[in-house]
């Protein structure tokens, strides 16, 4: 990544990547005005529920100054994500979900919640001008997180929160000591892994998710590496046996099984993070949202020797990291609409989502954050992290399909990947679970 | 009334015999909280549940009536059925090993000898922790690298195991935890039934010469049996129903290695959001259940005969 400055990369990625969405000029007229009471909903009380992260770690610590700008009380719930997932679409489906504002992850609950219009569309908010700050200026999220957003009927059901892209994390120690490159494909990644082990000090050249449902993100980014690219095709039909995807199986077979830790098969995240601090694992491939423990000294064995690069290319003319993504919204059934409107904008205004950036917490939605060098500079993160997140914000693709039975899509396909690191074959594998989920697909496509 | 009775008692009473009071009727609305609360809590959830399950539900979705497909799809699901069978075998470990080792366990601490109550306290512990609490700290002891069961292993020269993170040991450790966590359970109850037993027989016993495994086997094992049994129907219906060790340690894996009754319940349930499948599920579950429950009652009614 030599010859990049960090003053470029920021700059590049504010002008290429998160290029900000030509507001509607209404929204922009809404907003041309001087006084905002952010006070107007004084004494009301709502209900918040996020998900357990940095982000939601921060926004309870923080909830006091919400509280003292607005004067609106905010019970926040901050719950781990998976339960968190659970609790809000049987919440929704109850009919009177007892939060007013919530996180959805994109990348598994927009389109169930999209298709039965849980949320409310926050256009005419962003439009009302006595209800939206004229600093919150909607223009500067960026493009390609509002698209992600953005239901396929046109609604913005939620507020783009963050993106989360997987990259290449490594230990710089390890490499440095046997002469590795920071390889640039999965092959040559492969390689290097296998150069990396040292058994004898039990470190070991990989490190992934293996566990059921967890790991079809690590297989995703080897199948966006091909010319295939996605899960589903144009008419939405499943093409997760194609030639493409049992390569992509192939890899995450021989990566888990022959160059991983043994045990791995039941590896989830958070396995990984663990081993990876320890300075057990010389490379692994996650989130971009972990750089925030592995960098903190009193946690980390390894901070400070942690390399950041984009993940490696694959066979296919396309380079892709995965994307995943958050956003809040309001439900259709909140009789509150208006106060928890204005926890949205605080909790997702430009001065949070810089503080997100420059502490790790996770890569914010908007652009300005990005062109803030000097908060940036101060960050404690080195300067290969933001240009990691600035070249992997450019190469982003949906990680996981956008589908209603997108859970038990990671099921089904998880089962077969994890049985392959078991020794079954990967194409017999993938043939019986593309078969096993396309009845379901299929039913949910007609009902949607 | 017999004729002598009817004259005692005079002219009056011996035309119409005295009405005893209707105390059915008098006290009939004291039943209602009560069975407002069996109706509110059991039965309609009960009759929901089988309503849902005869519905192809899926949450956020439309909901159409399927009669009886759901069952039909239930017992042709392999996944399911492997589920059944990892159930009873879970079940079958973890009932019959923390029996045996609570049962030695109980006949130890029934001596007496230095320090027997701190001992007892010490073995009760585990019994008291909060089963989430525990598979966590579990968890961290099973990692193949930084476990410290490996470690363990590695100081008196055994190979290190990867424990719940492969599909060949994954149930019978988690069978493990199980044990931990409840042989102290069991050792209670038979310790109950151990200070209850009768001193005379093992009196009569060391007279006619009998040794202490005749003792055991014809005198202690007999009387025992019916806290044994007890023991036997709690432990059955709680390793039958555990849900929140193995969720905590394996969510079900590797693959669906540890999927059980309950988990593949939960997932279809609260992952899949497919109601109507999970209901039926339920129903069919709620049946083991039963006929498990009534084959150890008619055990229990066989032991107190004999």
């Amino acid at each position: 990544m030599s010859g990049i400055t960090r003053r470029m990369a920021l700059r590049a990625g504010a002008a290429s990547i998160l290029v900000p969405l030509a507001a509607p000029g209404q929204v922009e007229r809404a907003n041309a005005q001087s006084r905002f009471d952010w006070r107007r909903f004084r004494g009301e009380r709502i209900e918040v529920t996020v998900q357990l992260s940095p982000r939601g770690q921060f926004l309870q610590r923080n909830n006091q100054e919400f509280e003292d700008l607005t004067g609106i009380k905010v019970g926040l719930e901050v719950v781990p994500e998976q339960q968190h997932r659970q609790k809000i679409i049987v919440e929704y489906a109850s009919g009177r979900p007892s939060f007013d504002v919530t996180e959805v992850s994109l990348h598994v609950n927009k389109r169930q919640v999209g298709k039965a219009k849980w949320n409310t569309d926050i256009r005419p908010l962003i439009a009302d001008a006595s209800l939206t700050a004229p600093d919150f200026e909607f223009g500067d999220y960026g493009q390609g997180m509002v698209q992600y957003a953005t239901q396929a009927d046109g609604r913005l059901d939620s507020c783009p929160a963050g993106a989360d892209y997987f990259i290449l994390y490594y230990n710089k120690e390890l490499l440095a000591a046997r002469n590795v490159a920071v390889p640039t494909t999965w092959d040559e990644m492969f390689e290097a892994a296998k150069r990396l082990a040292d058994p004898s000090k039990q470190i070991h050249g990989h490190i992934g998710r293996g566990l059921k449902n967890a790991n079809v993100v690590l297989w995703s980014s080897y199948l966006l590496g091909t010319a295939q690219r996605d899960m589903i095709d144009a008419n939405r039909q499943l093409i997760t046996d194609t030639p493409d995807a049992v390569w992509a199986g192939e890899t995450y077979k021989k990566f888990l099984r022959d160059v991983s830790p043994p045990g791995s098969i039941g590896f989830n995240w958070n396995e990984c993070q663990t081993t990876f601090m320890q300075g057990r694992a010389a490379m692994w491939v996650d989130g971009i949202g972990f750089a925030a423990p592995l960098e903190d000294k009193a946690r980390s064995r390894i901070a400070g020797k942690v390399g950041y690069a984009v993940v490696p290319r694959g066979p296919g003319p396309n380079h892709h990291c995965a994307l995943f993504g958050a956003g809040y919204g309001i439900p259709e059934a909140s009789r509150k609409k208006g106060p928890a409107w204005f926890y949205i904008q605080w909790a997702l205004g430009k001065s949070n989502q810089l503080k997100w950036l420059t502490s790790g917490a996770g890569v914010p939605a908007r652009s300005s954050p990005f062109r803030n060098e000097e908060a940036i500079a101060q960050s404690h993160f080195p300067r290969d992290f933001f240009q990691t997140l600035e070249a992997s914000a450019r190469i982003a693709r949906a990680g996981l399909p956008e589908i209603v039975p997108v859970t038990q899509f990671r099921d089904v396909i998880g089962t077969a990947l994890t049985n392959s690191i078991s020794g079954a074959d990967v194409a017999t594998e993938l043939r019986r679970a593309t078969a096993e989920f396309r009845p379901i697909l299929e039913q949910s496509e007609r009902e949607s | 009334m017999p004729r002598d009775a009817a004259i005692l008692a005079g002219p009056a009473e011996a035309a119409a015999p005295r009405r005893r009071p209707n105390y059915a009727r008098r006290y009939a609305w004291f039943v209602v909280p009560a069975a407002v609360v069996v109706v509110a809590v059991i039965l309609f959830p009960w009759l929901f549940t089988l309503y849902v399950s005869a519905h192809d539900w899926h949450l956020g979705g439309a909901r159409r009536w399927v009669g009886l497909e759901n069952y039909q799809k239930l017992f042709s699901d392999a996944r399911f059925g492997w589920a059944v069978a990892r159930t009873l075998l879970y079940t079958a470990l973890a009932v019959v090993l923390p029996m045996l080792l609570g049962l030695a366990a109980a006949l130890c601490f029934h001596r007496r000898f230095p320090l027997r109550g701190l001992a007892r306290t010490v073995f009760i512990l585990p019994m008291m922790a909060t089963p989430v609490a525990v598979a966590l700290v579990w968890t961290m002891m099973f990692h193949p690298q930084l476990g410290v069961l490996n470690w363990l292993l590695s100081q008196v020269g055994l190979p290190p195991s990867l424990w719940v993170y492969s599909a060949d040991t994954v149930i019978p450790t988690l069978v493990l935890v199980e044990v931990w966590h409840w042989t102290p359970l069991v050792m209670l109850l038979i310790l109950g039934g151990l200070a209850s037993l009768p001193t005379d027989p093992y009196e009569a016993a060391r007279i006619d010469g009998a040794t202490a495994w005749q003792a055991f086997r014809h005198i202690t094992l007999p009387l025992l049996l019916p806290f044994i049994v007890v023991a036997l129907i709690i432990r059955t219906i709680d390793a039958l129903k555990a849900f929140d060790t193995i969720y905590v340690i394996t969510q079900g894996g590797p693959g669906q290695a540890s999927e059980t009754i309950n988990i593949f319940l939960y997932l279809q349930a609260f992952a899949f959001y497919n109601v109507g499948y999970a209901s039926a599920v339920v129903v069919v579950f709620f049946a083991i259940i039963m006929l498990l429950a009534a084959l150890l009652l008619w055990t229990r009614q066989r032991v107190k005969v004999t």
